[in-house]
């Protein structure tokens, strides 16, 4: 999973001025002596399910680093364009620790930023981030994950054999998309499968917008909670998986190996079970990309990295704080900021994407797409996740030549209020 | 071309490896980046470019020409 924002922060005394002097790379910023602007709302209302708002094409060309208003209130900066999202994710001035808000629930500005919990790596800046992601790179290299193809095809072929034999119409996210990529990272981690309604419903309570921050810390604790009795198990009756392999290394604590498990059963399963769901009814409502790629298997690989570049479902962008002063295409972004890089925006610019970026063409050339985010942070799992999903949608489109929606895509529950986009379900027959 | 990598910078992403296996691999024990070739044939010029271009972590470095 990439840095999923756990909400909106900002820090005592930002000042969203933008800095004094002409900008040297536009002449479309603020005046120098212009009036501080009005910070506008974060765009977050889409008006076609695979397109993110409307507004980002706007900020876009007009406003690319752009003073925000988070919808729990707090205010920062908003970064749209592709080349300034990955200056953001690469630049080690922006810290990726942050209040913990929620999106939708304001937090007092004024209290310390808290350490992030155990584990949590992806809040953590050097070196502590470096201490703790390279304990598991090793574990998800390219090599390693194309080692697992084999048993993700197996996975992915018992999962399509019973919806076949259950008969249309079928509930693809229930019955395919999320299982596949959860019964992977339950076999990697060693994490029992037949556990899976609690830890689903407490990930699902970690990314509802609507939840209360109390209900979130619930749902995380309950999630560490159940990792942590689970390695400490492993600890006295090792198996050949992730947890039980951190617990005999010895170099993390139990509370961190615990909030190691839970990052990763998290990430695992809501990420690729969403990229599959969601990239079927796009394939499914592109009925000409979907003939290509049928009449032509070999086009899979890009395919795939086509639709997490048009879809990317990291879908309110990644939080990031000034660590100090950053002046970022004319602005000065004070210390203590808090800095949205929108790889939604950045997927979608036709600057660095070319041949009309809001389109989704199976052939378009590959062009570094920010779907797993950049810099440090970048996606430890983006390869686990490459091999479900070309497992998957190959599979899929193989065994059911006349997959269908079986409801108007219109009736289609989208995932908007999920800090993961998707499908909450997506009826399909066959 | 010469091709320098920089293992510190290194995060085990993996984006080197698709981009240019011929040149590029990752130490099974932790995912770093190994060189394999540093000074790639001219066909391979182009993915070695790639490569640099999706690093997350910006740990390669390529010089073109005599450098």
């Amino acid at each position: 999973m990439n840095d999923t924002p756990p909400g909106a922060d900002t820090r005592p005394g930002t000042d969203l001025r933008p800095t004094t002097g002409a900008c040297p790379a536009t002449g479309a910023r603020p005046a120098t002596d212009a009036p501080r602007p009005a910070p506008r709302p974060q765009p977050t209302v889409r008006t076609c399910p695979f397109d993110p708002p409307e507004e980002y094409r706007t900020l876009r060309e007009q406003d690319p680093i752009a003073p925000v208003t988070f919808p729990d209130g707090a205010t920062g900066w908003l970064v749209t364009r592709h080349e300034d999202v990955r200056a953001v994710l690469a630049d080690p001035r922006f810290g990726a620790n942050r209040r913990p808000a929620r999106l939708g629930s304001p937090a007092p500005a004024d209290t310390p930023l808290p350490p992030p919990p155990p584990g949590m790596f992806l809040m953590m800046d050097p070196p502590e981030h470096t201490r703790i992601r390279r304990l598991l790179t090793g574990q998800f290299t390219v090599r390693r994950m194309r080692q697992l193809t084999p048993a993700v095809e197996r996975i992915v072929a018992e999962q399509l054999d019973a919806m076949a034999s259950a008969g249309g119409p079928a509930d693809l996210v229930r019955d395919f998309a999320l299982p596949v990529p959860s019964l992977v990272i339950c076999e990697l981690l060693g994490v029992p499968y037949a556990d899976r309604a609690d830890f689903q419903r407490d990930s699902s309570a970690m990314l509802r917008l609507d939840a209360t921050q109390e209900e979130a810390r619930q749902a995380h604790l309950a999630m560490h909670r159940y990792i942590h009795e689970l390695a400490l198990a492993k600890r006295v009756a090792p198996t050949d998986d992730i947890l039980s392999g951190l617990m005999q290394d010895g170099r993390l604590t139990d509370e961190e190996v615990a909030g190691v498990g839970a990052l990763l059963l998290l990430a695992g399963h809501e990420t690729t079970a969403n990229m599959i769901a969601l990239g079927t009814m796009c394939l499914l409502g592109n009925p000409g990309q979907l003939a290509a790629l049928r009449a032509d298997p070999s086009l899979m690989d890009n395919a795939v990295e086509e639709l997490l570049r048009y879809l990317t479902i990291i879908q309110f962008g990644l939080r990031r704080v000034a660590l100090e002063d950053v002046e970022l295409g004319g602005h000065l972004i004070e210390a203590g900021s808090t800095v949205l890089a929108s790889v939604t925006s950045g997927n979608r610019d036709a600057e660095r994407f070319s041949g009309d970026p809001d389109r989704l063409d199976v052939r378009r050339p590959y062009s570094p797409h920010l779907a797993f985010g950049h810099g440090i942070h970048q996606c430890i799992g983006q390869q686990l996740a490459r091999v479900e999903m070309k497992a998957a949608l190959s599979a899929l489109l193989d065994r059911f030549p006349g997959l269908r929606l079986a409801v108007p895509a219109e009736k289609v529950p989208m995932r908007d209020d999920m800090l993961i986009y998707g499908v909450h379900e997506l009826p399909v027959t066959w | 071309m010469k091709v320098i990598v920089d293992e510190e910078r290194c995060v085990g992403a993996g984006q080197c490896v698709l981009a240019a296996a011929e040149v590029f691999d990752q130490r099974e024990a932790d995912g770093i980046v190994v060189l394999l070739d540093a000074g790639p044939p001219d066909a391979l010029h182009a993915s070695v470019e790639d490569a640099a271009a999706r690093c997350p972590a910006l740990a390669i470095e390529v010089r073109r020409g005599g450098a």
